[in-house]
């Protein structure tokens, strides 16, 4: 029986990942062919580089990613801050079921209706090109702020109330609890909410694909225009290194997350000492 | 607690978000509704609405693909959450990172890799023929691209229901024994109820992402393919067919969002996100 | 007279149309250990809540130093309080959790180390400083606590049913330490407990307070010896309340006897209802008593028994250091000074006999109130 179910758990496993590994495997390929392994190279790796464009969608990548994922967080952090201290029933249900939207709405119809909003406004406004990096801020803006949310309004729920009425008790504003005993209080929801926009952002290609300006492209947009018509292995060096790239950045999550959980178990061993 | 005195600060906090939700998540959407119901000439219409009746077959078909993706995840997925489970704690972080990673890579870079270790001429046709095999070609038929949404979607539905299977009180599953079920009857008295807010959530993140999809079908189709999604994404090359492509995808919207409702009736759980 | 510091007059407030305190008028003078005793759901919380300004009462006034403060928000308060659960920063050490409102105020470094270090002495935990908060025992993070909310100079002291959560041996020492720190500082404390043992051992007074009503103000002796109605003499201590007549000034009638005692001012023939302490009663044989009664059970208490005997069906309960069998006929002997005579209230007839007393409901009630 537990034979039994490792062997699935391996077969499974090996399934998800059985195509990562020919991606990476076949971007050190030097026949330029899916068929077989003839050799190691380095090639596609240079042609990647050589290219300015996957330098440049990088580049646009970031800065999207970065900005999105910073005003989403500021401001879903605001408003769970808000939601979670409104006394008004009909206030937290509205605000829970509207940033419910963006995350129930299938990808496309998110990215239609933002493409409609710009193309609308921009024609009323009577403005030629609608579409640039700020529509595409914006979208991704929109569709971290529900992740943001949803990572940090229940610490804010959790957070013992007397924390807050002993900070106002000991002389600080409103404004001060909030900075100096809330923030810190939840700032592990705060960063995993500023983490999981950031690759959302990243990763994201059908919101993207609708918002974008042809002249402006994100790493996935630029795979998928590279890749529309025919086999690129320069692409599977672009993938392998987002891979590589993601796959350190779990791993070190993991291990920051695992090393706090492990700090007060080695306080306690050493805590009874001192008195 | 201090009701006049907080509010203030409050609703300064939510203000941000209120405008920008307001803006870029409820006004899009206003304009979907008015690209659905106008033609060309910005006057109101039935027409759009009325010419879906053509697009029957893409619905059907699109419904049938998600439907079967999401069982055969379902099916996949619950055994090996469940055999995950059974793990031990080390061997459950590891797989948990492995799990996870897919999720961060994003979906088009693995339709990608899918696509390599699928293509004609590629590792596993050339296997096959090696082994005798006549020559087949995958990219193209129907079952590619099922086997792209299963492959793409399979861990958002093993998360959840790992989730819950993590916090499910083995006194349960000890209780319904000691009671007399055999494995089988506690797992369909016991253990699926109980895991009932992941199976949902495992459902509806497979189902509302396959239905809507149109990469998927766009790579592994072989460009040969219709669903809903690529419908939707051929209508948003030429301004001129945004009004068709906004009707469909309203009621695509609508359609989901009924499923949803008629799904979250069986379970009423404020679900968290999972980093 | 010592000056008032705090006054409450004509309080009221309501949570959700349900009132929670009703008419509520007290006053706490400087230096003087207050408690606010009762049962859970008394409105003790609440009031404390209103002085340390987490509520805002519906309607009444709220007066520190002489001036209203019913509008003025807790960090605008000389006030400061002790959480019922510490409330300590979780992300922040001993230190600087002491630290933390100077830090509000802007105080200057070494004075805020001079403080700190004085508080951390004071409350007995020098050494303490760079300790994580969330690693100490419920005894130390209480201390923290305590120092805290002092290092601030508060007038006044809240301490909301602080010694809850520790365990019994823990709570009788930080009670004696409270009472120090009270002495040294000569600070006002408000006090809330269900605890009545714990009200009567520290307080200089003490306010009893039943269903968002004030029942009782007075020294623990007063609300001891003589309590005004039948519910401060249920709550505090045990004791038997039985239906009397005032025949007149020091001649009361009960259980079928009359008897002398001290209380006058009453109406001729007005109904009453008579308090006598269990430990009040003496054993004597049946011919010498004034009433007699047959035991109907006896319990081993350690410094006494306690003796429960059916005196005309109404059972009373007597603790003696003399063993008597069950079934045996005793009588019992009161002195006048044992006997305490209260104006009928809502409260009479509602505390019976000790027919159905049993120590369990007693704990059962006890766990009730915690859960709070």
């Amino acid at each position: 029986m537990k034979f039994l179910s490792r062997f699935y758990i391996f077969i499974i496993f090996a399934i998800l990942y059985a195509p990562i590994f020919v991606v990476i495997l076949f971007s050190f390929n030097a026949s330029g062919d899916l068929s077989s392994f003839s050799g190691f190279t380095l090639h596609w790796y240079s042609e990647l580089f050589r290219d300015g464009q996957a330098l440049i969608a990088l580049k646009n990548s970031l800065i999207i990613a970065v900005t999105s994922s910073l005003f989403a967080t500021i401001m879903g952090t605001f408003a769970a801050f808000s939601i979670a201290h409104s006394k008004n029933k009909y206030y937290q249900k509205t605000m829970k079921a509207v940033s419910n939207i963006p995350m129930m709405n299938p990808d496309i119809v998110t990215g239609v209706s933002m493409m409609l909003l710009f193309v609308g406004v921009a024609s009323i406004l009577g403005f030629k090109n609608s579409l640039g990096i700020w529509t595409m801020i914006i979208a991704h803006t929109t569709f971290n702020l529900p992740y943001v949310i949803l990572s940090v309004l229940p610490k804010f729920k959790q957070m013992d109330k007397n924390l807050i009425e002993a900070a106002l008790d000991l002389g600080c504003t409103p404004v001060q609890t909030f900075f100096k005993i809330e923030v810190p209080c939840i700032l592990p929801g705060i960063l995993s909410g500023l983490m999981m926009s950031f690759t959302l952002s990243l990763d994201d290609f059908v919101i993207s694909h609708f918002v974008s300006h042809p002249d402006i492209q994100t790493l996935p947009l630029y795979i998928y225009n590279q890749t529309a018509h025919n086999v690129k292995f320069s692409m599977y060096a672009l993938c392998t290194l987002i891979i590589v790239t993601i796959f350190l950045l779990l791993v070190a999550v993991n291990l920051m997350g695992s090393k706090k959980k492990k700090v007060p178990q080695t306080k306690k061993l050493t805590g009874g000492v001192s008195r | 607690m201090m009701k006049n005195r907080r509010s203030l600060f409050e609703r300064i906090a939510g203000a941000p978000y209120v405008a920008w939700s307001a803006m870029f998540i409820i006004a899009p959407l206003l304009f979907v509704l008015y690209f659905a119901f106008t033609d060309r000439n910005g006057s109101f219409t039935f027409e759009n609405i009325l010419s879906l009746t053509s697009y029957s077959q893409t619905f059907v078909m699109s419904l049938a693909f998600s439907l079967i993706a999401t069982t055969v995840c379902l099916l996949i997925g619950y055994p090996l959450a469940y055999c995950m489970s059974k793990t031990s704690e080390r061997v459950r972080g590891i797989l948990m990172v492995l799990l996870m990673l897919p999720m961060w890579i994003s979906l088009l870079i693995r339709t990608y890799s899918l696509m390599a270790l699928l293509d004609n001429g590629g590792l596993v046709s050339t296997l096959l023929v090696k082994l005798g095999f006549e020559k087949l070609t995958f990219i193209g038929t129907d079952g590619a691209v099922i086997l792209g949404m299963i492959y793409d979607f399979l861990p958002y539905m093993v998360l959840p229901i790992y989730t819950s299977l993590t916090k499910l009180d083995k006194r349960y599953i000890e209780a319904s024994a000691d009671l007399g079920c055999n494995p089988l009857q506690t797992l369909i008295k016991v253990m699926l109820p109980l895991t009932m807010p992941g199976i949902i959530s495992g459902v509806t993140m497979v189902f509302v992402p396959s239905i809507s999809t149109f990469y998927i079908s766009q790579k592994l189709g072989g460009g040969s393919f219709d669903l809903i999604g690529d419908t939707i994404e051929r209508q948003f090359q030429n301004a001129v067919t945004y009004h068709t492509g906004a009707a469909i995808s309203l009621v695509m919207m609508i359609l989901i969002l009924i499923s949803l409702a008629i799904m979250n009736k069986f379970s009423d759980n404020d679900e968290e996100i999972i980093v | 007279m010592k000056k008032k510091l705090i006054e409450l007059r004509n309080v009221c407030k309501s949570f959700d149309d349900e009132p929670v305190l009703s008419n509520i008028d007290l006053f706490i003078t400087d230096k003087e250990f207050v408690t606010l005793l009762g049962p859970s759901g008394c409105g003790k919380t609440t009031t404390l809540r209103i002085i340390g300004g987490f509520e805002t009462p519906d309607s009444g006034e709220v007066i520190f130093d002489g001036q209203s403060i019913a509008d003025v928000p807790p960090y605008k308060r000389n006030v400061n309080t002790v959480f019922q659960k510490y409330a300590l920063f979780p992300h922040l050490n001993v230190y600087e959790n002491i630290a933390f409102g100077l830090r509000i105020s802007k105080v200057k470094e070494d004075e805020i180390r001079r403080r700190v270090k004085e508080m951390l002495e004071l409350v007995n935990l020098r050494g303490f400083e760079r300790r994580n908060v969330t690693m100490l025992s419920g005894g130390q993070q209480q201390r923290v606590a305590i120092a805290r909310a002092l290092i601030n100079h508060p007038k006044v002291l809240l301490l909301d049913e602080p010694l809850g959560a520790l365990d019994l041996k823990l709570r009788k020492d930080m009670q004696n330490e409270l009472k120090n720190i009270q002495h040294k500082t000569g600070i006002t404390f408000i006090y809330v407990t269900h605890d009545q043992e714990e009200a009567l051992s520290m307080s200089d007074t003490v306010v009893v307070m039943a269903d968002g009503k004030i029942q009782q103000i007075g020294t623990p002796t007063d609300i001891y010896n003589e309590p005004i109605n039948a519910f401060v003499a249920d709550f505090i201590g045990e004791s038997n309340i039985i239906d009397g007549v005032m025949l007149e000034d020091y001649k009361v009638k009960f259980a079928g006897q009359v008897f002398k005692c001290l209380d006058k001012g009453f109406d001729k023939n007005e109904p009453i209802d008579v308090v006598v302490r269990p430990e009040d009663v003496d054993v004597v044989k049946p011919e010498d008593g004034m009433l007699t009664g047959v035991v109907t059970s006896v319990t081993f208490k350690g410094v006494h028994y306690e003796i429960i005997v059916d005196i005309k069906g109404f059972k009373w309960m007597i603790q003696s250091t003399d063993y008597v069998a069950p079934e045996a006929t005793i009588g019992l002997f009161i002195e006048p000074d044992a006997i305490h005579i209260m104006k009928k209230s809502e409260y009479s007839n509602m505390f019976g006999d000790y027919s159905t007393f049993s120590d369990e409901m007693d704990h059962l009630s006890d766990i009730v109130e915690e859960d709070e």
